[in-house]
């Protein structure tokens, strides 16, 4: 499996990455020599395997519903590159 | 509809869980607070911050997929559905993709011809939901992260609904079941039930499905009836004048009752999954999801039959008082103060609903409780009060929150069933109208209902009825000639 420079394009546009067009070329270079590893492996017969979603065998840890603190809204806005005295603010999304 | 194709619908329904803390982390999951409030950093989305399972979310879960017939995963895991939007702090949702925590169930229901139909529930799945977003004049958008992170349940069901009113019928038995589980209030209007449904038409007897759209934005029963049906009819007629239809998400719009196509940017969907790294697979033991099995209450069908078993009430009266859990609650409480089940469910689905729907409350907010109910139906059931002056009695209660016994003293209500009393005031009366006792003897039957009038008049209404007939007729016949 390889992509293209198109697919490159597309990705990078879903991950609202922007990049020059000679930085595209490389990419795509890159991303194609990790995929023609990824055929190496996809040449074991795996049929028989389960998927691994995680390496180690661990269980999750639950916790009760009980409630926690919050932060202040002070705090919580503090970081935002925009706020007023109760709402993050953002360019407008739609019309 | 055009009776040669048929549709064919399937339901995505959200339903907002009533935990007190949100999915992953320890903030409330309250939704009348103050903007950006219940908030922290693994709900803010900061960088580093790890996600921690509420086990309750986990329990409600298994609670509504053992309601619904499904089989429950043992090991489930959780996925990044990625996607950037202002009001999803993190840029992607932490929801279930490959592996759900429950797999295939059915509901059974009966459509309006009452023939019944198995529903087949595809899946049901763990997800966070996304804050509001604020529009408004300014030229930004207001972001409040409160509802980020509280926890859903995502119940998609198969294409197997025909119509519509099939839909709706789905709708009204899900919300009904989550709402006797106790995990969702099942408020549509507030968002904390809410359907999306995808529909497609085909010719009658054609095995291949159609193209399908998808519609969102209908937040009531009524809604996605008419939102659905609306789209019926658009794809039939795309279909008759030889179009094809285009995949695509629809909005309802309740005022203009119509959908328009959601503008094609929003729609973008590549949402990349994949599991989710933070949180290990998700393990329920046997021994947990047997506890939590024995936890469930009675289920909404269980309950009808046992009304009509226990209570011996008609099918048509179980039927209503147990289409919500606190209706059905509220008439068991109430026939602990008096043992006339019958009357209590007429009052109940009369008068009491009636009121409900007048004012739009709901029967916790309800001012005449369960016992002020069942003291003043006793009062009927030992003919203290009539029925008629029972109603004002009720009336009368909720306009002041007295209590029956004490509006009736008040207002010198009893009954006259003193029969010397009563037999006074018909003579009396007969003496009086002389003519329309004539019609009587001609067999002019209705007049009895003239004199029954005049009695009530002259009683203000307190006599009793059935003593009255009684004597009535008595006096009336033995004024015939022999």
């Amino acid at each position: 499996m390889s992509v293209s420079q198109s697919d490159v394009k597309y990705i990078a546009g879903l991950a609202k990455l922007k990049f020059e067009d000679s930085e595209i070329d490389s990419l795509t270079e890159q991303l194609n020599s990790i995929l023609f590893y990824i055929d190496k492996l996809n040449q074991l017969d795996t049929s028989d395997v389960e998927p691994l979603s995680y390496p180690v065998e661990i269980e999750l840890n639950m916790r009760d519903d009980i409630l926690k603190a919050s932060v202040s809204r002070k705090e919580a806005l503090s970081n935002a590159p925009d706020s007023n005295d109760e709402y993050f603010k953002v360019p407008k999304v739609i019309g | 509809m055009n009776q040669k194709y048929e549709a064919v619908i399937g339901l995505e329904v959200h339903a907002q869980l009533s935990t007190i803390t949100k999915l992953f982390c320890g903030c409330s999951t309250s939704f009348d607070a103050q903007p950006n409030t219940n908030v922290c950093p693994i709900c803010l989305g900061h960088p580093g911050v790890l996600p921690v399972l509420n086990k309750k979310v986990v329990e409600f879960a298994i609670k509504l997929g053992t309601a619904l017939n499904c089989g429950v995963n043992h090991k489930s895991i959780f996925a990044r559905k990625n996607y950037f939007y202002p009001d999803l702090p993190k840029g992607f949702q932490t929801s279930q993709y490959e592996l759900p925590i429950c797999g295939y169930g059915f509901m059974i229901l009966k459509d309006d011809g009452e023939v019944e139909k198995k529903i087949g529930i595809t899946r049901i799945h763990m997800e966070e939901d996304a804050g509001k977003s604020i529009h408004d004049q300014s030229g930004f958008t207001f972001i409040d992260v409160n509802r980020c992170g509280v926890p859903l349940l995502e119940i998609v069901s198969e294409p197997d609904l025909r119509s519509a009113s099939d839909a709706a019928v789905y709708l009204i038995k899900l919300r009904q079941i989550v709402q006797y589980l106790d995990i969702c209030d099942g408020n549509m209007e507030e968002g904390s039930f809410r359907c999306d449904a995808n529909v497609s038409v085909r010719l009658k007897g054609e095995e291949k499905l159609g193209t399908k759209t998808e519609i969102k934005n209908m937040n009531s029963f009524r809604n996605v009836e008419k939102a659905i049906n609306f789209e019926i009819e658009r794809q039939i007629e795309i279909l008759e004048d030889g179009g094809l239809i285009t995949q695509q998400t629809l909005l309802w719009n309740a005022d203009k009752n119509e959908a328009a196509p959601m503008r094609s940017k929003e729609e973008a969907h590549d949402y990349r999954y994949f599991p989710e790294p933070d949180l290990m697979p998700v393990v329920i033991n046997k021994n947990w999801e047997a506890e939590i099995r024995k936890l469930l209450p009675e289920l909404p069908e269980a309950k009808r039959e046992r009304f009509i078993k226990q209570y011996n009430l008609p099918l048509y009266d179980a039927d209503i008082l147990t289409q919500s859990k606190a209706i059905s609650e509220y008439f068991e409480n109430t026939i602990q103060f008096t043992f006339d089940y019958k009357l209590v469910s007429n009052w109940i689905m009369g008068d009491v609903l009636k009121i409900l729907n007048e004012r739009k409350i709901s029967i916790s907010d309800f001012s005449i409780g369960p016992q002020s109910l069942g003291n003043l139906l006793e009062l009927i059931s030992t003919g203290q009060i009539s029925g008629k002056i029972a109603k004002d009695v009720f009336m009368e209660m909720l306009l002041t929150k007295k209590e029956a016994e004490v509006i009736v003293k008040e207002k010198n209500l009893l009954q006259i069933s003193d029969v010397t009393k009563l037999e006074n005031i018909i003579t009396d009366i007969l003496q009086r109208n002389n003519s329309q006792v004539k019609q009587y003897l001609n067999g002019e039957d209705k007049v009895v209902g003239f004199f029954v009038g005049q009695i009530m008049k002259e009683t203000k209404g307190k006599a009793n009825p059935k003593t009255v007939n009684e004597l009535l007729k008595q006096k009336l016949n033995s004024k015939r000639p022999n």
